[in-house]
């Protein structure tokens, strides 16, 4: 992606222009061999080349083009996409995907100005109003996505959300798991030491959802950290990583939160900057190209984006983890699309899995497939999403195992929907990889509160 | 425009609106495949049966609606290609039988199964569906029937119409028939099966395909020999062949090819040879073992600087996922690949690669060759860029040169890619006036109003060079 031009950031001038000089050069580098139509799980859901990556990717170049229309044309499929990148891997001739995806996403935002499409006041509620702003996020509790129904009912009333939107947040609603105590709550600022010697310092990404509503999930990931030798900073001022501003054409919003971030996170010295959740630490991974062709940000974005490690990764390699309980269920693993497409990060998690289930630990077919929660794409277009989902459940159920064990939170939520739709909730259960490992590190004491 | 408003009716009649597209957007991505060309089509159907597609090509020579068939568009020559507009037959969505016979031996296939499909529920089963184009994993079986496809196991196990014993198809005129059967020798009548095998959609759209499957073979080695003169790579190959080992592949890459990779993926090809050759054998574990030290030493001496016989699956695996790199090495080289594959007798492939190379020279082209040197099968790349028209008409130039070439040299405009768009002003070069008007006779025959995949195989009156720029 080049610069954006001072006078027009967004492109809301001239939004083909716009597009041309940030997507065509990439999307003019695709052979059109369809290598990717088999990794691409809206391809695989709806069968046709519209909605594949090679179908996108044409429809963006004929947009910068002006040969179609943005709105009218290319708009739909690119929102149909789940951004999960696994196109991106397959492609041989390195198709910048992610980049095409989010300056069509850009063009769509400054093609359709004001005009509420499918969701669009869930989104500006979700993304302006409430993931940037901790405090009200963690006001606002278990209300959302993460909420009760009544609760959601009442918001959407207040906020004038779509009526069709109602099945999906109460369907997320009735699977979104109990919010923790905010007592135990790490607190920004905190330091946590090492236990035993000291082999490096880490800087801990809290995340917006992760932070207000599964903190227990990152009090487990600190303490893991502890454990494998790390000294733990909580940076001050920190906020939310901005993937979904990114994805929905926010970009002006996503690199305010950059800024934010790089900031919170420079001063404190660490080594590393360790996230727990796949689709966050993506973001930050390529922070750089936010900033790409300005010469004053691009480099300090660049050494910034650099140190982003996931905590999969900095567990397995200073690891290896005191294990004090065996992990008895049958466990398995499914890949959080931007961990596995854009930091590269695959083995990790299921090396640290074969060590505590051994043998339990069981690969389930297609784990590498995107489980269509992509952010908020499953509250956006809930059918197209479940069609992706329920084949997931099957490979699930036929791999015997008894935990699902992700790497994001919009995955974790998506496979307790999946769970919950497939009628095996009284078996099976969805964990972030942060809790079992911990399970199989601490008596259970430790891990209540 | 071809589509009235009464044809989109009779069309609707026939598919429901969730497989039937009238949207730019739904049209505009049936309007490529991995060649060149936009060709923007009226509409877009996805049929789920051969009642579907008799009754579209009915309706289609009752209104003169050009319908071209179309499976994962990849292919390389422009088959799907809608060049007359009309309606496009999507039949990737087409799969929903993929039936192993283990008794007989046979696999049993809706067109857009795809092709890795069958090969991995063939070895599930214990038996083995040799064809293995490169893009097998995302080509259908109806694509790599109708352009008659093959692989590097081409030399000894043959390409896909080896294989097809049985179709069930839809003439262009909309009747619905089978050819040949479930029994691997069959003289009844014409050969249909063969004839259908490599038309690119133009006789009919097939709906089933009956495949003959063969046992796996027991084991197989792997060597890499490099040479210092393209010449010597020749001799050692026809050397071989003429010691009476028919190895399951042999892959040539030229000096251009093996820097490419190189430059791409460190695979550890000498980078000062003027040619690699990567044999494969296969069968009995004991009569591989012995062949393929025997291959070893015939490279030896044609001159090879080194003959590496892997000593494990990893050694294999590197080996093969050099010439696996080949085709994003040199797609990185630049945004256009003109992908060629003319085909010569073996004995000519050292004559052939020097051709080529002085091609490359008189045109100032990135040219790079690789190729199924076993089988005479080159595939010589011109890297280039559609968006400067100078380079691309000298490209335009070599290319026919290269046919010109192949044909002096006693071989055919292509080996597995097919003739499509841009292969078909050579046609009568290779076949005559006569020879031509033979198959023209057969097309005119089976589809009297040319609604068919119109435009493909058969140059337009006076067209006797390709175009590559507008
Ligand atoms: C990167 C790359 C590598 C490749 N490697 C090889 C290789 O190693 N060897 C090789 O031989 N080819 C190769 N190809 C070419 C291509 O993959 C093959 O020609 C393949 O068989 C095309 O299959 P498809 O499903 O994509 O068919 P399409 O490209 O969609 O169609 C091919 C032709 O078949 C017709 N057709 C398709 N289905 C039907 C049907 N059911 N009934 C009637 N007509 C039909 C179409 O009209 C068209 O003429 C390669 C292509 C790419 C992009
Ligand atoms: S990002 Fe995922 S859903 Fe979108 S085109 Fe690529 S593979 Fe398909
Ligand atoms: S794999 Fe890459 S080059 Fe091939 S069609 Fe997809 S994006 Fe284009």
């Amino acid at each position: 992606m080049k610069a954006p031009a001072p006078d027009d950031p967004t492109g809301f001038t001239n939004p083909a222009a716009a597009l041309f000089r940030d997507a065509h050069e990439g999307a003019n580098r695709c052979i059109q061999c369809g290598y990717c139509l088999p990794v691409c799980p809206t391809y695989g859901s709806m069968g046709r080349e519209t909605q594949s990556p090679r179908g996108r990717i044409n429809l963006v170049k004929a947009a910068a083009e002006k040969r179609i229309d943005i709105a009218g044309d290319m708009a739909r499929p690119l929102d149909l996409c789940l951004g999960c990148r696994a196109c991106e891997t397959a492609c041989p001739v390195g198709v910048p995907y992610g980049e095409i995806f989010e300056a069509a996403r850009n063009a769509t935002a400054a093609a359709t100005p004001g005009t509420p499409g499918p969701g669009h006041r869930l989104e500006t509620l979700l993304l302006r109003h409430l993931f940037p702003h901790p405090a009200r996020l963690r006001a606002t509790g278990n209300l959302v996505w993460l909420a009760q129904v009544l609760g959601l009912r009442r918001l959407a009333f207040r906020t004038g959300l779509p009526e069709k939107l109602f099945p999906a947040l109460a369907a997320l609603g009735k699977v979104a798991p109990e919010t923790d105590s905010p007592r135990r709550r790490p607190t920004p600022g905190s330091v946590f030491p090492a236990r035993g010697k000291r082999r490096a310092r880490v800087a801990f990404f809290q995340g917006c959802v992760m932070d207000a509503l599964m903190h227990r999930i990152n009090r487990l990931s600190i303490e893991l950290l502890r454990e494998a030798g790390c000294e733990v900073v909580i940076p001050v001022g920190q906020t939310c990583c901005g993937a979904l501003h990114s994805h929905r054409g926010m970009r002006a919003e996503a690199i305010a939160l950059a800024r934010r971030n790089m900031a919170a996170f420079e001063t404190t010295g660490a080594d590393v900057f360790v996230s727990n959740a796949g689709g966050c630490g993506a973001r930050l991974h390529e922070t750089d190209h936010l900033f790409a062709g300005d010469p004053d940000r691009e480099p300090r974005a660049r050494r910034f984006a650099r140190k982003w490690r996931d905590l999969s990764s900095v567990l397995d390699e200073l690891g290896p983890l005191p294990l004090r309980r065996e992990c008895t269920e049958t466990v398995t693993y499914q890949d959080s699309c931007h961990l596995r497409h854009v930091q590269n990060v695959s083995d990790p998690p299921r090396r640290l899995l074969r060590a505590v289930a051994g043998d339990r630990y069981r690969e389930m077919r297609g784990a590498a497939d995107c489980c269509a929660s992509g952010g908020i794409y499953n509250l956006l277009h809930f059918d197209e999403s479940m069609k992706i989902l329920d084949p997931k459940m099957h490979a699930a159920r036929d791999s015997g195992a008894t935990v699902i064990v992700t790497t994001n939170p919009g995955c974790h939520l998506q496979m307790r929907l999946g769970i919950d739709r497939a009628g095996l909730g009284d078996r099976v259960r969805a964990v972030h990889l942060a809790e079992i490992l911990a399970e199989c590190v601490w008596d259970n004491d430790h891990l209540r509160g | 425009m071809t589509l009235t408003a009464e044809g989109r009716e009779k069309l609707a009649a026939i598919f429901p609106p969730e497989r039937l597209f009238f949207d730019l957007a739904d049209r505009l991505s049936c309007s490529y495949d991995a060649s060149f060309g936009d060709y923007l089509p009226e509409a877009v159907a996805q049929p789920q049966s051969a009642e579907e597609i008799s009754r579209t090509l009915f309706l289609a020579n009752e209104i003169r609606l050009p319908v071209c068939p179309r499976g994962a568009a990849t292919s390389l020559s422009g088959g799907p290609l809608p060049v007359k507009g009309g309606l496009v037959l999507d039949l990737s969505q087409m799969r929903s039988r993929l039936e192993i016979d283990r008794e007989n031996m046979l696999a049993i296939v809706s067109p857009g199964v795809i092709t890795a499909d069958i090969q991995r529920e063939a070895a599930a089963a214990g038996l083995f569906y040799p064809p293995d184009p490169s893009s097998a994993h995302v080509s259908t079986i109806g694509g790599n029937l109708l352009e008659n496809s093959g692989g590097p196991r081409g030399l000894k196990y043959g390409t896909t119409k080896e294989y097809v014993i049985g179709m069930e198809a839809v003439a262009p005129t909309g009747e619905i028939f089978r050819t040949g059967g479930r029994t691997v020798k069959n003289v009844t009548g014409y050969d249909l099966t063969r004839l259908l095998a490599g038309s690119e959609g133009t006789l009919a759209v097939v709906t089933e395909a009956t495949l003959r499957l063969i046992p796996q073979p027991a084991a197989r080695r792997t060597l890499l020999a490099s040479f210092d003169r393209l010449h010597d790579s020749g001799r050692a190959i026809t050397g071989i062949l003429g010691a009476g080992i028919l190895p399951a592949a042999m892959e040539l890459m030229d000096n251009a090819c093996i820097r490419a990779v190189e430059a791409y993926e460190a695979c550890g090809l000498p980078a000062e040879a003027a040619a690699v050759v990567i044999i494969e054998v296969d069968g009995h574990p004991r009569a591989v073992e012995d062949e393929i030290h025997r291959c070893a030493e015939l490279c030896r001496e044609a001159g090879a600087g080194m003959a590496r016989v892997a000593a494990d699956d990893n050694e294999r695996d590197a080996i093969w996922r050099a010439r696996k790199m080949i085709s994003p090495a040199i797609t990185r080289m630049g945004p256009t690949k003109i992908s060629e594959d003319a085909t010569v007798p073996r004995s000519r492939i050292p004559e052939m690669m020097e051709r080529l190379v002085a091609i490359r020279e008189k045109y100032r082209l990135n040219l790079v060759v690789f190729g199924h040197a076993g089988d005479g099968n080159l595939h010589p790349n011109i890297i280039t860029d559609k968006r400067n028209g100078e380079e691309m008409r000298r490209a335009e130039d070599a290319v026919g040169e290269i046919f010109q070439a192949a044909l002096e040299l006693g071989g055919t405009l292509s080996g597995e890619h097919g003739i499509g768009l841009m292969k078909a002003p050579y046609m009568e070069k290779e076949l005559g006036t006569a020879g031509l008007a033979m198959m023209r006779k057969i097309k005119d025959a089976w589809d009297p109003h040319n609604i068919l995949n119109p435009g493909k195989i058969f140059p337009e009156p006076g067209q006797t060079r390709i175009r590559l720029t507008g």
